[in-house]
């Protein structure tokens, strides 16, 4: 905060200085903007401030937190039972799936062991709580409760239960910037999943539709396929949901279709979501942060 | 030194407000309606005692507003920082205003604020959808007699002490 004595003094005297003071200010908001756009000059400043910061977040998040805990609290019984009764069923289901996956897993190793190509596997999962914060309405963002005590590094991605749901922007040392695959600045390369066509998806800056802009009219689209990520760029593991095709408009006159996918992850609801490692990710974690600077760019 | 504590004890606490308030979630259809909550209270504090809530004041509140929104470091701290100091250039000719003579000035500073959070975001070249930019004034001047009516009981209080 300012000191009082200070800018009593300097009112007193007049104007000028008031101004001086102003412009002086200015060129530092200035030349922080400019470093901070340069990108990573300025993260002890910011971390330092996000540490500030911090309290105000969580404090925002607990009146939501506490009207979920009540409500879980105060659940009915009856609710609460038949809750049980379709999580067993889909647990079940689930694990049979599972079976089947082991085997396949061992078997496509054992390909890709043949033909001489490294898988990237999602290796260890973390859970992380989206804290309730509002950033920029204009951009789709938001924080997690995770930083970088929990190890996590730029370019990381996020799942949720359905499929992808953004990457990491930002570490500080308590929380993290995520963008979502929704944000209007974000690029995802994918593939279609019937027949392995490779595109990128771009969000739209609403939630519930992505756009895929680069895909000639005579591509092999049809509605309702599903779209999974490529794993090219190495930001994203390979083979994880992105969503499904919900429109396409071909339109004789354009050179490109214009196709809208909905996403498979409940990006505006989710309360939970999945940090990934994927089995190399130390040696990613440098690569990762040039393809974040390229889907900004872009 | 009871009294000085007193009076900083409120300005401190509605700026923090302000922070939470700016954070606070709100349902998509109403979110871009939200008001400017950190320049209005900086506006009305640097009114009532430009003496203590200076340029200074409105940096730093900027750059916990950029941590906070995740914006660029210094691009609320500019906006902030411009507005107040025409607020406080001009300060004794604004407080003499009735009010909606001085509603309609802090729509005007905040207009100023908005378009310097929209410029730098166009020279950052970040994508920003301009439909719903100016939402938040109508929301502010909305708001600003409220924030006026209910903290004028501590004008009169806080002049005496200043």
């Amino acid at each position: 905060m300012s000191a009082p004595g200070g800018t009593g003094s300097d009112l007193v005297r007049g104007g000028t200085s008031l101004s001086f003071r102003f412009i002086l200010i200015c060129i530092v908001s200035l030349a922080l903007m400019f470093l901070d756009h340069r990108e990573s000059h300025l993260t002890t400043i910011r971390q330092a401030f996000s540490v500030v910061v911090y309290p105000i977040q969580l404090a925002v998040d607990l009146p939501i937190r506490g009207w979920r805990w009540t409500q879980m609290a105060l659940a009915e019984r009856a609710e609460l039972l038949a809750e049980n009764e379709a999580l067993k069923l889909e647990k079940l289901d689930a694990g049979v799936r599972l079976q089947r996956l082991d085997a396949l897993e061992a078997e496509n190793r054992r390909l890709r062991a043949m033909l001489d190509s490294s898988a990237r596997v999602a290796d260890r999962v973390l859970v992380a709580e989206i804290l309730a914060v509002d950033l920029d309405p204009y951009r789709q963002r938001f924080t997690i409760n995770r930083g970088l005590g929990d190890g996590v590094y730029v370019g990381q991605a996020l799942l949720d239960a359905d499929g992808i749901v953004g990457q990491i922007m930002r570490v500080e040392p308590l929380t993290s910037e995520a963008v979502l695959i929704s944000d209007a600045d974000h690029a995802l390369p994918v593939a279609i999943n019937r027949n392995g066509l490779r595109t990128i998806i771009v969000g739209t800056g609403d939630t519930v539709r992505l756009r895929m802009p680069y895909l000639p009219n005579s591509a092999d689209v049809e509605m309702g396929d599903l779209v999974i990520s490529s794993g090219l760029g190495g930001v994203f593991p390979s083979g994880y949901p992105v969503g499904y095709v919900s429109e396409i408009e071909r339109l004789p006159g354009q050179g490109f279709a214009e196709i809208y996918v909905e996403p498979a992850a409940k990006l505006d609801r989710a309360r939970e979501v999945l940090l990934v490692w994927t089995a190399d990710a130390e040696v990613t974690s440098n690569r990762a942060e040039d393809s974040t600077n390229l889907a900004e760019a872009r | 030194m009871t009294d000085a504590g007193m009076s900083w004890r409120l300005p401190i606490l509605t700026l923090i407000l302000a922070l939470a308030l700016t954070a606070a979630p709100l349902p998509p259809a109403v979110a871009p309606f939200r008001p400017d909550w950190v320049p209005l209270i900086l506006i009305f504090w640097s009114l009532l005692a430009p003496e203590r809530f200076g340029l200074l004041t409105a940096f730093w509140m900027g750059l916990l507003l950029d941590t906070l929104s995740g914006s660029l470091l210094g691009q609320h701290a500019l906006a902030l920082v411009v507005v107040i100091y025409l607020t406080i250039k001009f300060h004794l000719r604004i407080r003499v205003f009735p009010i909606w003579q001085l509603s309609m000035t802090v729509v005007l500073l905040l207009a100023l604020y908005e378009f310097v959070l929209f410029w730098v975001d166009g020279v950052a070249g970040r994508t920003v959808p301009l439909t719903e930019r100016w939402a938040p004034l109508v929301s502010s001047a909305l708001v600003w007699p409220l924030i006026i009516a209910y903290l004028d009981r501590y004008r009169h209080d806080a002049q005496v002490r200043v």
